[in-house]
This record gives structure tokens, C-alpha cells and sequence, in this order.
């Protein structure tokens, strides 16, 4: 009754081609990056957002979809399976370190472009192999990435700057004289950064060049007698994405960890940003978002509801039974998933929204 | 001269321990199209599975059978639970669903056993062979030279059972194509059932040999990930090349280690395998014994 586009009709070709043809979306859309601006920092002034919600939620999560963004780019829409995102993430933020620490008065924002750019041109010498090779022996030589970066970060002292432990530790953003020291300013910068990427990728996948991203992924050969040149199309999502991973590990450095060794950034990351992107959705921007919501607040949850299952039966819980169990939890639910609805939170949202427009009516 | 020998025959060995694990990857490729990725924490699941055993207080002889026992039901029950629901998704998605059974199953064999590293006897010694020592001055490890010999063993056994029983042959049917394969009448999960039972057992043997080598750890996972280029190398649906590839990234890993990493700075075993394999699949992208793949519209 109230979500229907019933009524509303597009008169120009820029009406036609909007990201949100409903307007409902649109107010909707408004309001959540409305709140997200102006509303979080109101609620965090009023005291009713912590701190703690700030650096171990909010943060995490925005960076988070954006290295998911980053994947869903080259597996969701362009159909290349990668197992090396972590590997792209290192670079962005090493990249974005050195580039601050070596060039005097470098802008934080261009250190962060100059990081991304390195990671994408990682990002193509790696993808390189993907012209000949498909599918899983494509996934594994994606390891290749994985190992090799981080060991050559490790390795190269110059990276990081030849501290002996191989830790950094990311130097203060700072904007037009403002220095963004609070947890609150960090998630505002994170969320600046991350609005403006990603309404750069849902423009880019729904047009042409996404298209043809899409093309390759549903079946290359015939892409290619079609007149997509598979070459420039896998090699741009590997750019492209890694560009966004990249920036993402920027991020992660700059406003999240503050400081970070190579080692962070191991495959484990890799596999948590790609469940990420099964869980949320391959192929569809607001996956990334969702997924990285649900695999940031999964272990916080199940951490309350352990604790909350210990003090209410009296159970003595072993030590470190509760991150196996997490381990399982995690496992169970991407298999759970998969066999329920393969398409992710996000096909959720669209059946949601399909019901929606129906009710409070049946028919 | 002498040394690089050691070094080579070091490497062989330890590339024969690749292809344990990596045999379990090829079976269950051959069989149901699956990319196994949860081979390694089934290695892990198994080897801590009998040592927790046998720490119970159960001899070997009694808690290697038990742990069978006990692979099989966990791979009737991944084939019951995950893979019958997935049935003829794409290959993707099976993929990750045993990426999140992987998770699941290190997170299970954790909450049961521990997380704590556990020590392994078999009875082998970790010495050198005393009369290659003498006559070539070599030092080779009597226990690599066993662990090969039983895998050898095994490897003969499953290549015969893949060709030569009505099973093997019905499991062939089924990798080709799940839906032909079911039309003929070959019953698929009566056989997915079978060859995970024994990419299960491969398992148990590879975790054992493993895990009396380094100690039963969670470190037995990565060992899987070892496997993988050995995997691309060799084909993914070939058992030779399971063998042949092991040997040439055992082989590889550990000259590279020795003759290169000192120029380095080391660690070069960690990425040095994936590399090669990803230089060796520019030349023939489907491996060195993998089946051709012939792709139309």
C-alpha cells in the first residue's frame, strides 16, 4: 500500500536512468544516509552511541564493505574468484604509509588515491594469469597473491619504513587542519571515503563497463564473439577492484588499526571478505554492505550469547571453547546459506520488497 | 654436489607427504566436480581425532580403526547435510559451502579435543638411514622413506580401485556428468558417500604420517593449502598427477629454500610453490596430467 511505484511516471530519460526509479527508495535511501551523517554523531553528542560502538562496529563495518565491494566487484560481477583480497588490502595501506612518510605535506586523500592505484597495479600483474586460466585453478593461483605480497612486504624493509618488529604505525589523518583524532571523526572520514567509492562502483556496474564485467562472467566465450575484449574487461575488474581493496586497507590502517604488521593482513582476512560476499550476495553492491554487517556483528553477538548462556545456567565454559564454537557457528551459517539462498541477504531485501509492495493486501 | 642431492631427495620426500593430502583433493574432484576445501581440517579432524583417542588411553591399533569409524560417519553426513541440497548448483557455489565446512570442522575438532598440540608416536624413528649415511655420506630420514613407501601403497591402491572395480568406474560416470550418471542408474549418493569415506581415510593416513612428524596442530591445515599448488600443477583430476605434482613442488620448495633463500632473507617455502605452479599454468592451463578442457558455446 505504501511501498508502490503505482503513479509515478518517468517523463525524461535522466528520470529513467536514476539509481532509485521508486520513490520510496529514494526517501528511504535519503533518510538512512541522512542518519548516517547527521544522525550517528547526534545520537554519539546525546551519549546514546559509545565510543566502543564507533571503533569495534561502525568503523570496522564501513571498511569492511568496502574491501567486500572490492571482491563482489571481480567475483560477483565479473565472475573471477579471488582468495588474495587481504594481499590487495596490504598494499593499499603500505602504499598509502609510504607515500605519506616519504613526500612532505602529502594530502592524506591523495596518499590514500596513490595507495589504491598501487594495489590496482598489483592487482593487474596478478591477474594477468586469469586471461589463461578459469575457475579454481584460477582460485588458487590467487594464493600466489596472498603468500607472495605479504611475504615481500615482510621481507622488504623499506616498506616498513625498517622497523624491526615490521609494525607501523599509520600516521594522523589530517584534513585542511582538522586532525582526525576521535573515534566519531575517524567514522566520519571512513564514511566520506566509502559513500563516495561506492556510489562510484554502482555507477560503474550498471553501466557499460559493468555490463561487460557481467558479459565475461556469465560466459566468457561468447562474450568475446559478441566483441567484449576479454582481456581489457578481466584485467579492469582487477584494477578496479583492487583499487577498492586497497583503499580499503588504507582505511583499515589509517582508521581502524592505527597500527598494522604484514601478517595482518593474512588469508584469514581474505576468507572473512569473501564470506562476506557470499553471505551479503554476489553481485549486488548492497550485499557487500550486508554482509559486512552481519560477519562485523556476528562474533559480538555470539560472544553476548555465550556469556549470557554461561551466567544464566551456571555453565563452565573451558577457555577458548567459545572461539571454536564461533568457528562452527560461522561455518554452519555460510553452508546454511548457501543451501537456503545462494543469492545472499541481498535477494532477502528483493523478495522482502516484492512482499512489501503487496501488503497490507494480499493480492 | 652431495649436498644438493640431500636437499633434492628432502624435497622428494616431503613432496610425496604433498601428495597425500593432495590425493584427497583429487578424489572428490574426480567423483562429484567438488572442490574439496575442506580436505585439510578433515586432515586435522582425523589426526587430532586418533590422538585424542589414544590419549583417552585406547592403544593405536584400536583408536586408528575407531577414527575411521568415525570419518566415515562425518562424510555420510557432509554428503546427507551439504552436498545433497547443493546438488547441481554450480561448482562456485559447492566451493564455498566446503570453505564454510572447513570452518565447522576445525571449529568441531577444537571444541572436542582442544586447540592444544598434541604429540604423535607411531613407532617410526626420525633418524637417517645408518648405511646411506655410510656409503654416501646422505643423511635421509628413515621416517620420509616410510611415510613415501605407504603412500606409494596407497596411491596403487586407488589408482587399480579407480580403474578397475565396477565402483571406480561408476565414480568416474558420475564426475563426467551427475545427471547422466543418475539417468543410467548409478545410485550418486550411495557414491558420494563412498569417495568421501575415502578422501576421509586419506585423510586419516595423511594426518597421522603429518601430525607424528610436526606434532597434531592446527598448523595440519595449511598443509591442505600446500597441496593446492600441487593440485594445479599435476591436474586437478588426475591421480598421477597428484603424485608427479607433489614431487615437483617438494622438490622445487626445498632447493629454492636452500639455493635461493639465503639471497633473500629466507621464507621462501611460503609463496614459492604457488608461484611456480601459477608460471607452469601460463604454459598449459589445465595442469600437467588435467583433462583437456574443451569449451564451446
Amino acid at each position: 500500500m505504501f511501498y508502490r511505484e503505482a503513479g509515478q511516471f518517468k517523463s525524461s530519460y535522466a528520470a529513467d536512468s536514476q539509481i532509485f526509479p521508486i520513490r520510496q527508495d529514494r526517501i528511504g535511501f535519503g533518510l538512512i544516509i541522512a542518519f548516517a551523517f547527521l544522525g550517528v554523531p547526534l545520537l554519539a553528542a546525546l551519549g546514546i552511541v559509545s565510543n566502543y560502538t564507533f571503533t569495534a562496529i561502525l568503523t570496522p563495518f564501513l571498511i569492511f564493505s568496502l574491501a567486500a565491494l572490492g571482491l563482489n566487484i571481480l567475483t560477483g560481477y565479473a565472475g573471477q574468484l579471488s582468495l588474495g583480497t587481504a594481499a590487495f588490502m596490504a598494499v593499499g595501506a603500505f602504499g598509502a604509509y609510504n607515500f605519506m612518510l616519504r613526500i612532505d605535506g602529502m594530502p592524506i586523500l591523495l596518499a590514500f588515491i596513490l595507495g589504491g592505484l598501487c594495489a590496482a597495479a598489483v592487482g593487474i600483474v596478478f591477474g594477468l594469469p586469469s586471461l589463461r586460466i578459469r575457475g579454481f585453478y584460477l582460485a588458487a593461483s590467487t594464493l600466489a597473491t596472498q603468500f607472495f605480497v605479504v611475504w615481500f612486504v615482510t621481507k622488504v624493509g623499506w616498506f616498513t619504513n625498517y622497523s624491526t618488529s615490521g609494525v607501523i604505525s599509520a600516521q594522523k589523518i589530517r584534513m585542511f587542519g582538522y586532525t582526525f583524532n576521535s573515534s566519531m571523526s575517524k567514522y566520519l572520514f571512513v564514511l566520506g571515503v566509502v559513500s563516495v567509492l561506492t556510489l562510484l562502483a554502482k555507477n560503474m556496474v550498471r553501466t557499460n563497463i559493468g555490463r561487460s564485467w557481467m558479459a565475461i562472467r556469465d560466459m566468457d566465450m561468447a562474450a568475446e564473439v559478441i566483441g567484449f575484449r576479454p582481456m581489457r574487461t578481466k584485467l579492469m575488474a582487477f584494477a578496479v577492484s583492487s583499487f577498492y581493496c586497497g583503499v580499503a586497507g588504507a582505511l583499515f590502517a589509517y582508521a581502524y588499526l592505527g597500527t598494522v604488521e604484514p601478517e595482518g593482513f593474512n588469508l584469514d582476512l581474505s576468507f572473512r571478505i569473501l564470506f562476506m560476499v557470499i553471505i551479503g550476495g554476489a553481485g549486488s553492491i548492497l550485499g557487500s554492505f550486508l554482509g559486512s554487517a552481519f560477519i562485523v556483528l556476528l562474533p559480538i553477538f555470539l560472544n553476548i550469547f555465550l556469556l549470557f548462556l554461561e551466567t544464566s545456567l551456571h555453565l563452565e565454559l573451558p577457555s577458548g571453547i567459545s572461539s571454536s564454537i564461533e568457528l562452527m557457528v560461522f561455518g554452519g551459517l555460510i553452508i546454511f546459506f548457501l543451501i537456503v539462498e545462494p543469492h545472499g541477504l541481498a535477494r532477502l531485501w528483493q523478495i522482502g520488497k516484492e512482499k512489501l509492495r503487496l501488503w497490507p493486501f494480499p493480492h | 654436489m652431495q649436498f644438493f642431492f640431500e636437499v633434492l631427495i628432502a624435497g622428494l620426500l616431503s613432496g610425496v607427504m604433498y601428495s597425500l593430502v593432495a590425493l584427497g583433493f583429487v578424489l572428490i574432484y574426480k567423483a562429484s566436480g567438488v572442490f574439496n576445501f575442506a580436505q585439510g581440517s578433515m586432515v586435522y579432524f582425523a589426526a587430532l581425532t586418533a590422538v585424542g583417542l589414544h590419549d583417552k588411553g585406547l592403544s593405536l591399533w584400536l583408536s586408528v580403526p575407531l577414527t575411521m569409524v568415525v570419518m566415515v560417519v562425518l562424510a555420510l553426513l557432509i554428503e546427507k547435510i551439504v552436498l545433497r541440497p547443493l546438488v547441481a548448483q554450480p561448482e562456485i557455489s559447492l566451493f564455498m559451502a566446503t570453505i564454510g565446512l572447513s570452518f565447522f570442522i576445525e571449529g568441531l575438532a577444537q571444541a572436542i579435543w582442544g586447540a592444544n598440540v598434541r604429540a604423535l608416536d607411531l613407532g617410526i624413528e626420525d633418524v637417517p638411514l645408518e648405511w646411506v649415511l655410510e656409503k654416501a655420506n646422505m643423511a635421509i630420514s628413515q621416517f620420509d622413506l616410510i611415510a613415501a613407501g605407504i603412500a606409494t601403497v596407497l596411491v596403487a591402491t586407488l589408482a587399480l580401485f579407480f580403474s578397475r572395480t565396477k565402483i571406480g568406474r561408476a565414480l568416474r560416470a558420475v564426475a563426467d556428468d551427475h545427471q547422466a550418471a543418475l539417468s543410467i542408474g548409478i545410485p550418486l549418493q550411495h557414491i558420494w558417500g563412498i569417495v568421501w569415506s575415502v578422501a576421509g581415510f586419506v585423510a586419516l593416513v595423511a594426518g597421522l604420517l603429518w601430525g607424528s612428524r610436526n606434532g597434531v596442530q592446527f598448523a595440519l591445515t595449511f598443509v591442505a593449502l600446500k597441496a593446492l599448488p600441487v593440485l594445479i600443477l599435476g591436474g586437478f583430476t588426475s591421480v598421477p598427477g597428484a603424485i608427479v605434482g607433489g614431487l615437483i613442488i617438494g622438490a622445487s620448495e626445498k632447493l629454492a629454500e636452500v639455493f635461493l633463500g639465503p639471497y633473500v632473507g629466507g621464507g621462501l617455502e611460503g609463496w614459492f610453490p604457488y608461484v611456480l605452479a601459477l608460471l607452469f599454468l601460463l604454459i598449459r592451463p589445465e595442469g600437467l596430467f588435467g583433462e583437456k578442457i574443451i569449451r564451446r558455446i
